[in-house]
């Protein structure tokens, strides 16, 4: 029998292995990746690996020995160029080819360019790979200002570093708020009014018209006029779904590699788990792409499951977290779009929840040091549990009581 | 270095030599401990990383932090014992620390 193979050596395509194996596939097993490294984390990319603080070593989910004891053929530098899906063959960047006999595209994301004359100069950092945020930590260190474009989770957290580190720091952002697409107005607000005291220059509804290179750095010019000076600039802003491979073979794709409940893509020798599926989400009841280390292990089982033939549906609650300073944001669920939400606890002592809402149904929360209430709100929607607004908001109402009864 | 014992679920004791500075967890992890997934990486959000410290250590370890206490509400089965290992840093102290592998894949 031929292989399975995984394509995209990420978090995804590392769980689609472990989880195979503790299946009980024992046939031959190949994991190929186009980067040079083994699997690694990529939240500390934007986090406490830009401080400094970790070695690279750290970043990595297991050791090569543990490939090894699982019977891993771990193919790093390794790009697969094309599927052909009649022949149920993959082709690689040097020419050769592979025969599967199933097939799990974990290929992730990359980060969206931006397009604005001046994109191609130098001093323009973008944060995805270990390469990339390799390449930053090195350049920050003879720098003094910062332009961060995008006010995101990664553009933010990246602000919130250089701040650490004492450089300047200016987040562009072209919405009216920042992580527009992710929370609600009133995180959003707290998150501006949180960078400013630590001294962030915070500019929504910026767009920017163009990058020059100037005697003194770079210049960013906006739309409204105004001109940021920097050394370096920093883009986050959003990412592109590896789906190529999935396209030109004639795989279902919508932004994202297409696939059902179960993982599954629109030819049954093929699966698709991680940040480059859109998927039908079974919690949600809808299609979504999802990008999280959440949504990276839990989808990843539910393909490794397809393939062994016990499928389980992907029903699991998605969560997400950002850091910034010393403030933990947690998300449980999907929040957005709401109809009616609730503030718990207090804004200015920087430790609340706000709980979302949809046709009276408690849909998600965002809480903001409050690991307790983010925890409680995880078990709340994974049982189904009914919550109240009146209920959320109550400071003396026990969430933790009853996210136990069930 | 300082070794410590880890027990995996299947009774199997592991002793191992971990750097200090290091997580418990990721002293699991390099020294290839089964049982331990750490999905979050050691952001303490996952509690894919639970063990229980052995009775005679729970002490000297010390109990969760405030953040951890809240994660380990997710843990299989929680006990008095029960540390998140990412949680945990390495020192010279633990010398000779014994922990048990908690069921930790669902
Ligand atoms: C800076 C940063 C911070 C983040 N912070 C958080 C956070 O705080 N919390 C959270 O939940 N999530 C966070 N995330 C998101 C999380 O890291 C991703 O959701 C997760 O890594 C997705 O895993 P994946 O395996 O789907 O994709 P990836 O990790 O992107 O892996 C895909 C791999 O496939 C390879 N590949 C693609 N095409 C090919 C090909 N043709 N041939 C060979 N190899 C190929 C790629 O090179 C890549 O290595 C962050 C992401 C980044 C970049
Ligand atoms: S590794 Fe996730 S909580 Fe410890």
């Amino acid at each position: 029998m031929n292989p399975y193979v995984v394509i995209g050596a990420g978090q995804a395509g590392m769980q689609v292995c472990d989880s195979l194996r503790k299946s009980g596939y024992d046939g031959e097993l190949i994991l190929l990746g186009e980067e040079d490294s083994l699997p690694y984390q990529r939240p500390p990319l934007s986090k406490k690996f830009l401080t400094g603080d970790l070695d690279r070593d750290r970043l990595l989910f297991r050791p090569a020995a543990y490939f090894d004891k699982i019977a891993v053929d771990v193919r790093l530098r390794t790009q697969v160029e094309s599927i052909d899906r009649a022949a149920r063959q993959i082709v690689l960047g040097d020419g050769s080819t592979l025969a599967y006999t199933k097939l799990a595209l974990t290929t992730g994301t990359r980060v969206r360019p931006l397009n604005c004359p001046g994109h191609e100069l130098d001093n323009i950092y973008y944060v995805r790979t270990l390469t990339d945020s390799e390449m930053l930590l090195q350049r920050l260190a003879s720098t003094e200002r910062v332009a961060v474009i995008g006010g995101g989770f990664i553009g933010l957290e990246v602000a919130a570093v250089a701040r650490e580190l004492e450089k300047q720091a200016t987040v562009i952002e072209a919405q009216e708020r920042l992580m527009a697409r992710a929370v609600s107005p009133v995180v959003s607000d707290f998150y501006a009014k949180l960078h400013r005291s630590r001294g962030v220059d915070v500019r929504c509804s910026s767009a920017v018209e163009s990058i020059v290179e100037s005697k003194q750095g770079l210049l960013v010019n906006l739309a409204d006029g105004a001109r940021i000076e920097s050394d370096i600039v920093v883009a986050g802003i959003g990412v592109l779904p590896n789906s190529e491979l999935a396209e030109n073979c004639g795989l279902a794709c919508n932004s994202g590699i297409v696939v059902d409940e179960y993982a599954q893509t629109s030819d049954p020798h093929i699966v698709a788990a991680g940040d480059c599926t859109m998927h039908f989400n079974g919690f949600l009841q809808r299609e979504i792409r999802l990008e999280s280390v959440q949504n990276a292990v839990d989808q990843a089982k539910v393909a490794a499951a397809t393939l062994c033939g016990q499928p389980q549906a992907y029903r699991q609650v998605p969560w997400f977290w950002s850091d910034q300073y010393d403030v933990k944001l947690q998300m449980a669920g999907i929040g957005m779009p709401f109809d009616q939400y609730a503030v718990r606890g207090d804004l200015a002592s920087q430790a609340f929840s706000v709980f979302y809402f949809r046709d009276n149904t408690f849909v998600g929360a965002d809480s903001i040091n409050r690991p307790a209430e983010h925890m409680a709100c995880r078990k709340l929607l994974t049982q189904g549990t009914t919550l109240s607004v009146a209920q959320a908001q109550d400071i003396d109402f026990d969430l933790k009581q009853l996210a136990k009864a069930g | 270095m300082p070794k410590i014992t880890f027990v995996e679920l299947n009774g199997e004791r592991k002793e191992c030599d971990v750097a200090c500075g290091l997580s418990l967890m990721e002293g699991a992890i390099q020294n290839g401990i089964d049982g331990i997934l750490a999905i979050c990486g050691g952001s303490c959000a996952c509690s894919t990383c639970h063990s229980y410290i052995d009775d005679a250590w729970v002490e000297k370890v010390g109990p969760a932090n405030d953040i951890e206490d809240s994660t380990l509400e997710l843990a299989l089965e929680r006990k008095p014992s029960s540390r998140l290992t990412c949680q945990v840093e390495v020192t010279e102290a633990l010398e000779g620390l014994v922990v048990h592998i908690a069921q930790n894949d669902s």
